[in-house]
């Protein structure tokens, strides 16, 4: 188990698609039996630099350094949109070099690198074990060049593969809009709520018993009054215009669009006490509203597998074309 | 009082895999970084406050070679799941930039290097 993982037991991984994260061992096999063109399933983005060096000798540190720097293209790179990283892998050091003439590298942007999209910028787990850059320096070598030493690979006492799974959570349709009138705004979270109610009984009514309101989620983001943050919020100003995207989540794609259908017609006539009389309280952009999204599936595990043979759970097929 | 955009040229947000949500602050200079890191201004215990969680749950390295402090935290909702509003995180640094942090301008003075440089 990784840190944070879900709970899961057995019916898990029977819900789920589960992929196993390979490492250099598969694509080392590939290329000792002369293929030149390798496609692979999900892999660690660093093992498709690190194979080939590894089979050539280069110590690990420096070999799992180096892929880790050029594992998102030329993402250290000033600006980052430059063509492509050369790596040069020497006995006690690497180079690292853009390709683009009129792109820049600098120790800092090389070293910041190892930030990118990982928890820990020091420690890097492979199947294999763990690249350790806390004693790395990096050094400019010229305007497109930095040299790069002292990172650490530790051997794992067990080779370990990450799985990835998910499963299907439902079907999902949309409806896009927006709210200018300060009235209406003001009112939004009472009539969200008093919507809400009478979806519970519309759907009751409308399928019979066979879908019941708990099957089905209604959700209401409200962009302007906190959808973006992930924490909540306070907010000093009122918005000038509100964004508002519902969210219909179903167990299939035909009941989530028929459920759309009426919250979108509900939601754009919302009874509005100021007034007195029909109003329409959404601008929808399109027309009909509701679009469908397509099937939802949620991530289920955040695992690895050990001890486990590098080729164990890797499938491989050669053809020639 | 100062902001961590008077210290930092670049914050981010992004995912590190759908469970965990990770912050880069990337200091302006040097003695920026220097500055940041010395205040004690950014804590696990202040990350966990403005994210809801746990400090024990808050990984906060300084990666001095990149002038860059690195905050990771369990992401508040699983990416992709039903309650997600930010699927690649990219917006989620936003409640870092309201922190009040200690002037800068008498941390710049003592180490004797000034703005501008």
């Amino acid at each position: 188990m990784l840190v944070p993982a879900p709970v899961i037991d057995r019916t898990t991984l029977e819900r789920s698609t589960v992929v196993a994260m390979m490492g250099v061992e598969p694509i080392e096999h590939l290329l000792s039996e002369g293929c030149d063109v390798i496609l692979t399933g999900r892999t660690s983005d660093t093992a498709l630099f690190a194979a080939l060096p590894d089979m050539l000798g280069a110590a690990p540190g420096l070999n799992w350094h180096a892929a880790k720097t050029v594992e998102c293209g030329a993402a250290c790179a000033i600006p980052p949109t430059a063509g492509g990283l050369l790596t040069r892998i020497r006995s006690d050091h690497f180079t690292v070099e853009t390709l683009d003439p009129g792109s820049r590298l600098t120790p800092r942007s090389v070293a910041a690198h190892t930030l990118y999209e990982n928890a820990d910028p020091y420690r890097i787990t492979e199947p294999a074990g763990v690249l350790d850059t806390r004693h790395a320096a990096y050094e400019a070598i010229d305007e497109r060049t930095v040299r790069v030493s002292g990172a650490r690979f530790d051997l794992a006492a067990e080779y370990s593969m990450k799985l990835e799974g998910a499963e299907l959570v439902g079907y999902q349709t949309v409806i896009v809009g927006g709210i200018r009138d300060s009235v209406v705004m003001r009112r939004l979270p009472e009539l969200i709520k008093m919507a809400q109610q009478y979806f519970a009984d519309r759907i009751d009514d409308l399928f019979g018993g066979t879908v019941t309101p708990q099957d089905i989620d209604i959700d209401y983001r409200i962009y302007g009054a906190g959808a973006v943050c992930l924490t909540d919020e306070t907010f000093d100003e009122f918005p000038h215009e509100m964004g508002v995207v519902i969210i219909v989540t179903g167990p299939d794609q035909e009941i989530a669009h028929k459920v759309a259908t009426f919250v979108a017609h509900v939601s754009s006539h919302l009874p509005i006490l100021e007034y007195d009389g029909l109003v329409t309280t959404i601008a929808y952009p399109f027309s009909p509203p509701e679009i469908d999204r397509g099937a939802l599936y949620a991530f289920t595990l955040n695992h690895v597998v050990r001890p486990v043979r590098p080729t164990e759970l890797v499938r491989t097929l050669i053809k020639e074309i | 009082m100062a902001t961590l955009l008077d210290y930092c040229s670049l914050i981010r947000s992004k995912n590190a895999g759908p469970f965990v949500l990770t912050f880069d602050l990337m200091c302006k200079g040097q003695e920026h970084y220097d500055a940041l890191k010395h205040s004690g201004g950014i804590t696990r215990e202040l990350i966990a406050a403005l994210y809801a969680c746990s400090p024990d749950v808050v990984t906060l390295v300084h990666q001095d070679s990149a002038l860059a402090v690195k905050i990771s935290i369990p992401r508040p909702v699983v990416q992709g799941s039903r309650q997600d509003t930010d699927s690649y995180a990219g917006q989620q640094y936003v409640p870092l930039l309201h922190v009040d942090l200690p002037a800068l301008d008498r941390w710049l003075e003592q180490s004797g290097t000034g703005e501008g440089r």
